[in-house]
Order: C-alpha cells, then sequence, then structure tokens
C-alpha cells in the first residue's frame, strides 16, 4: 500500500504532478491517494520531504536463481523467411549475454528452415536449438509454447527474450505463465542491473507518454518481449563458431487444440509497417481514397511503406493492417511523414518514437506540429508533388 | 452458450492533450472509459448470443467506480455483470491480473467462450488474455479479425498475423482476443439502459473468489515498476517558413540522409 505520512505531507502537490496515473489529489493540505493508484511509485520518488512510502511485500522468492544461466532467444520463422526482429534480439542478446558472462542461445521453430541455424550462428548465437518439423510449420500457440516452455525448462536460460510481433506477443505470453515468470511486454530498451545482475526492461506506457523501468526480482527466466526496429543487430560474420542442437518436438508438444484451415498473405500484409525504416503516413487531410495515391507516389520515390491514421482506415480508404496509433500498430521508424495527420493523442501515442517526424499539414495550430521536428504548413496537394520533384532532381544530381 | 466478456475501465485518451512543454498527459476532465478493443469484444459476444442463443456476463477486475462500465455494458446487451474489486489487487501486474481473473471465472462458473479485447490502451500489453486461457487450461487465439462460424461446438475464426491472416479453427471452450476489425461496436438502446439501471452488479471480493494473497496485487506480481520517467525530449522542433520553394529545398536537405 501507498502510505502517506501525514506529519511529514506539506501538500505541496509534487506528487500530484508526477502521479502517471491521475491518483493523488491534494485536499486540506494533504495528499490522499485515489482508487486509480497502481502503486508505481513515482510519486515517491518524487516528494522532497519523503512523506510517501511504498509497503510491499515481495513475492516469495523462488528457490535458487543463480541455477539460471545465459540469453535465448526466440527467432521467428514463417513462409521461410527468417523475421527481421531475430537478428535484432540477437543483437542485444549477445550484449546482454556479454555482459553477465554467459552463453547466447537462440531457440528456432519452423520447418525447412535450410541453413537459417546458421545464420544466427553467423549474427551472435553461440548455441542453435532447432526444431525443424512438418508440424511446427504453421503458428500454433499451444505447440509453440509447449516446445518452448519445455526447452526452457531444459536448459534453464536467466533471461528470454522474444520480438513484439503478432506470433511472439501472441505465444510468449502462455510461455511465461506455464513457467509463473515475469514477462515485460514491448521493451524498447534492456540493461543488465550492475549490483545483482537483473534484466532493467524500459518500455513505454500510456501510449508513450511515460517510460517505465520494469524489474522481475524474484523469478526466472526474466521474460521480455521487444519492440521491432529498436535494436540492433550484428554484422553477419562467417567466421563465428556455434553449435547447433536439434531437438525433436515430442507427439504430446505437437498435438494441438487448434486447427490453421488456411494462411492467407494480404495484400495489406505483405507490409508490415512496423518493420519500415520510412513511413510515408496518411490522414483525413488527404480528404479521399484518392489521396493516398499520391503518398503512395512519395512512398515509391522515397522507397517508404505507406501508413494511415485511424480515421481514413475507419473511412476504408486504407485497410487496418496499414493504421499508426493505440488502436493500430506502434511503429519507430528512422523517418515519418505525417501528411494530412493533424495529431490526436491516439495517433501519437503510436509514432513518437520515431527518430525524424515531419508533418505537413494545413492547419498550423494542429497538434501533429507539437510531436515534429520538421514541419510545413500548407496544401498537401501542392506540396507533396513539388516534393517528389524536388526528392527525383536531388537524385539525378 | 455460455459466454464470458473480460473488460477493463481505462482513461479516456480522446481529449487528452499532450503538454508541448512536459510532453505529458494533460489528464484532468479524463473521464473513464472501456477499453477500447474490449467493446468490440463484448460487441460480438452479443451478436453470438443473439444468433445462437445463450448469455453473456461481463467480468472486469477493477476500483468500486468500474461499475458505472459494467452497467455501459449492460445497456449494451450484456446479460449481466461482475465487478471483482478488493484494494489487495492493486498493482497487480499481468501475472497477478490473470491469476485474480481465474479465480473469478471459477467462482462465477460454466463457459464455452472468454472474449476479451487484444489489449488494454493503457498497459498495452495483451498479456492477460493468453495468460488466463492458459492458467484456465484452454486453447486461445490473440488479434481475431472475424468469426466466419460459430456452431455448437467450436468457431471458425480469421486471426490477424503480420503478414496476412491465418483461418483457424477451434473447439470450445476457447478464448479469444480481438481487435477492432471484427465489427462496429452498438450504442446502447434505451430499453437497455433501462435494464442497466435496474441491473444488479455481483460483486466479488479476494476472498469470495479464494485468491492467494501472496498472488494478488502488488506482492503476487513478478514484474515490478522500478523506475518511471518520462521520454527523452524530442530534439528542436522547427516549423520551417520562407516561400514553399525554399522550404522543400530545406526539406530536401534535412531528407538526404533517409534517400
Amino acid at each position: 500500500m501507498l502510505e502517506i505520512d501525514k506529519e511529514l505531507c506539506i501538500g505541496c502537490g509534487i506528487c500530484e504532478d508526477n502521479c502517471p496515473f491521475g491518483a493523488i489529489s491534494i485536499e486540506e493540505g494533504l495528499a490522499v491517494v485515489g482508487e486509480t493508484c497502481t502503486l508505481c511509485g513515482a510519486c515517491v520518488e518524487s516528494c522532497e520531504v519523503e512523506a510517501l512510502t511504498l509497503d510491499v511485500e515481495s513475492k516469495q522468492v523462488q528457490d535458487d536463481l543463480s541455477s539460471w544461466v545465459g540469453v535465448l532467444v526466440f527467432c521467428e520463422f514463417r513462409r521461410g523467411e527468417l523475421a527481421p526482429v531475430s537478428l535484432e534480439l540477437l543483437g542485444i542478446g549477445r550484449k546482454l549475454a556479454d555482459t553477465r558472462g554467459v552463453q547466447l542461445s537462440a531457440l528456432l521453430l519452423g520447418h525447412e528452415t535450410s541453413d537459417t541455424a546458421q545464420l544466427l550462428i553467423g549474427h551472435g548465437a553461440d548455441v542453435v536449438y532447432l526444431a525443424d518439423h512438418a508440424g511446427l510449420r504453421e503458428f500454433k500457440d499451444d505447440c509453440y509454447s509447449k516446445v518452448t516452455s519445455a526447452l526452457i525448462l531444459d536448459y534453464k536460460p536467466e533471461i528470454v527474450l522474444a520480438g513484439a510481433t503478432a506470433i511472439g506477443r501472441s505465444f510468449i505470453a502462455g510461455v511465461a505463465t506455464t513457467l509463473d515468470a515475469g514477462l515485460t511486454a514491448d521493451c524498447t530498451k534492456l540493461e543488465v542491473r550492475e549490483e545483482d545482475g537483473a534484466l532493467l526492461q524500459t518500455r513505454p506506457a500510456f501510449g508513450g507518454n511515460i517510460m517505465a523501468t520494469i524489474v522481475s526480482e524474484g523469478t526466472r527466466p526474466q521474460m521480455a518481449t521487444v519492440r521491432p526496429n529498436v535494436m540492433k543487430s550484428l554484422d553477419f560474420d562467417g567466421s563465428r563458431k556455434g553449435k547447433i542442437v536439434e531437438i525433436t518436438p515430442t507427439e504430446q508438444q505437437l498435438q494441438s487444440r487448434i486447427q490453421v484451415v488456411e494462411s492467407v498473405v494480404a495484400e495489406a500484409g505483405r507490409v508490415n509497417i512496423q518493420e519500415a525504416d520510412i513511413l510515408i503516413s496518411g490522414g483525413r487531410g488527404l480528404e479521399s481514397e484518392k489521396g493516398f495515391e499520391l503518398i503512395s507516389e512519395l512512398a515509391g520515390v522515397m522507397g517508404a511503406k505507406v501508413s494511415a491514421s485511424r480515421a481514413v482506415v475507419d473511412a476504408g480508404w486504407i485497410p487496418y493492417p496499414h493504421q499508426v496509433g493505440q488502436t493500430g500498430k506502434t511503429v519507430a521508424p528512422k523517418l515519418y511523414m505525417a501528411c494530412g495527420i493533424s495529431g490526436a493523442v491516439q495517433h501519437v501515442a503510436g509514432m513518437q518514437s520515431a527518430e525524424t517526424i515531419v508533418a505537413i499539414n494545413r492547419d498550423e495550430h494542429a497538434s501533429i506540429f507539437n510531436v515534429a521536428d520538421i514541419g510545413i504548413v500548407g496544401d498537401l496537394f501542392e506540396i507533396i508533388p513539388k516534393l517528389i520533384r524536388k526528392i527525383e532532381e536531388r537524385r539525378k544530381s | 452458450m455460455k459466454i464470458i466478456v473480460c473488460v477493463k475501465q481505462v482513461p479516456d485518451a480522446k481529449d487528452v492533450r499532450l503538454d508541448p512543454v512536459t510532453n505529458t498527459l494533460a489528464r484532468e476532465g479524463v473521464e473513464s472509459i472501456m477499453n477500447p478493443f474490449d467493446q468490440h469484444a463484448l460487441e460480438e459476444a452479443v451478436r453470438l448470443k443473439d444468433k445462437h442463443g445463450g448469455e453473456v456476463t461481463v467480468v472486469t477486475m477493477g476500483p468500486p467506480q468500474a461499475e458505472d462500465m459494467l452497467r455501459l455494458a449492460i445497456s449494451c446487451g450484456a446479460d449481466q455483470a461482475v465487478l471483482v474489486s478488493d484494494r489487495s489487487f492493486a498493482g497487480a501486474d499481468t501475472w497477478a491480473t490473470a491469476y485474480t481473473l481465474e479465480h473469478a471465472l471459477k467462482k462465477i462458473g460454466d463457459f464455452d467462450l472468454i472474449l476479451c479485447g487484444k489489449q488494454a490502451i493503457d498497459g498495452d500489453t495483451a498479456q492477460v488474455g493468453p495468460g488466463l486461457a492458459t492458467r484456465l487450461g484452454i486453447p486461445y487465439l490473440t488479434c481475431v479479425q472475424k468469426v466466419r462460424e460459430a456452431s455448437e461446438t467450436g468457431l471458425v475464426v480469421e486471426r490477424m498475423m503480420d503478414d496476412g491472416y491465418d483461418v483457424v479453427a477451434v473447439d470450445y471452450p476457447a478464448l479469444l482476443t480481438v481487435v477492432k476489425d471484427i465489427n462496429e461496436p452498438r450504442v446502447p438502446s434505451l430499453k437497455g439502459k433501462m435494464k442497466a439501471k435496474k441491473a444488479e452488479i455481483i460483486k466479488l471480493s479476494a476472498e469470495d473468489i479464494n485468491a492467494d494473497p501472496t498472488c494478488i496485487g502488488l506482492p503476487g506480481s513478478p514484474t515490478k515498476v522500478v523506475n518511471v520517467f518520462p521520454p527523452e525530449a524530442r530534439g528542436d522542433r522547427s516549423v520551417l517558413s520562407g516561400t514553399l520553394d525554399e522550404q522543400l529545398d530545406q526539406l530536401v536537405e534535412k531528407l538526404i540522409p533517409y534517400l
């Protein structure tokens, strides 16, 4: 419980301002905690007179945490291709493993994976556990979860990472539950805490308006999903040596209660906007479905993918997989160009971690300009064609 | 068919503005709403009930004021509503939340299908649905964008993937999490509102659901927040000036590293 020492509290209101959940109010000169308190502790640190304390009994610590050693990353393989986030996971996994002085292993599930395991070694894995089986060709939560849980219990890694993708986010939550392990979603930063080697997992919360660092102190493995396009992968090094351990899934593990009848690659799905380096994003300012042709043309010239705000997805101008924002996808490209997007907080939540944000909007008061690094006020139907021409000219010269 | 819908009350982001100076949410006067994805889960449950018969129960773990949201759910077609509320639930992470909901559902009784939103817009974890299903020992499918068929024994649905979608069949009992593409939620009818006003909300405490005190709330959570801080401030922001041509030249200059 959050305790407020009435003797110490001076009712200054700093905690009220610092509470990300609006749970503290000042009543009659004293801080009062409301029902929306999540015990996050932000106020405790902000209090200058140390009037706030968070009194928590810790969850019972699992026996012998030190018997869990090493870093394991789940590498996603589908339709004959490795998901790019897998190599990014190896990049950060390598760093964590080196800091801890432990082994980095990769788990590769799928069918007809060819020399992918070798590729994983070249990108940093010391060991690749390979389960290449026809029964793992399709993604089935329960099978993937059973195989992964069993492997984790066999090898007991202290850290397990997966990509924050449709597949990663779905099955890894089942694995964490099976293992009674703490799991942190959508991490954008992972570090090792010096004192005790615990994994510091930092993630955006509340639509990216606050960052939270999370630790699973008393349970192992420490599990996290990692956002695509955030971590850096290592360059391939063919001289790297590693071991490939083939694992044969048991019949029980391959038994599924779900049946994949058909797997459809959708036109829209071919564009995974979460993995794009550059996104040209369109909003209501495009005025019609035809407006997207302009955006697509610019995207073509820039080697970019097209995304959109909720309003235009709801209007049916472009399919849902392209939607950026709170009820769509969260993206972090190197460059995000918002064209005719007003910048509602729900949209900003999905794109504010982009490296550079460019906004084109006719309304100079549009809130998108509050987050944009570069803004142009004007008519996008005039601006974009000119911009396309100028980029093409630039290319030629 | 007995359907359970798990819902969460979240702050409404609609009227919230980012403070450009502090880059934090201006939260004054922010209302609480039903998590948008959960609205779609509820709508799908009511549609399944209308077509195949049965009963829809909404369940939430939350503070006492979440009762308003449950009444709204009844006005939108739910038959009964359960509020799982106790001070000791505060600070629960996804593990402890799934534990609490599991125990609440065991108290509530049989079900064929559980529907949840894909994720809550305040935490964005998407972990409670899969966690709950795993605890209950039933299969789950996440990010369902369409229910193609519903029969006496099971469902055929479309599950959204990063590269398209999978068509997947599953037998009851099962848990689905849904995305907003699945349907358009209805607005409450007048009759629904009348019903909601009179409805009795079932309330369950930690003791009522036989929860182990070491497994709920913050003490029961494997993950702990050790630091909360504002995101790194973005660099210099500039709105370009000059003639449009000059502005575009400046822009192209800045875009060069990305071309």
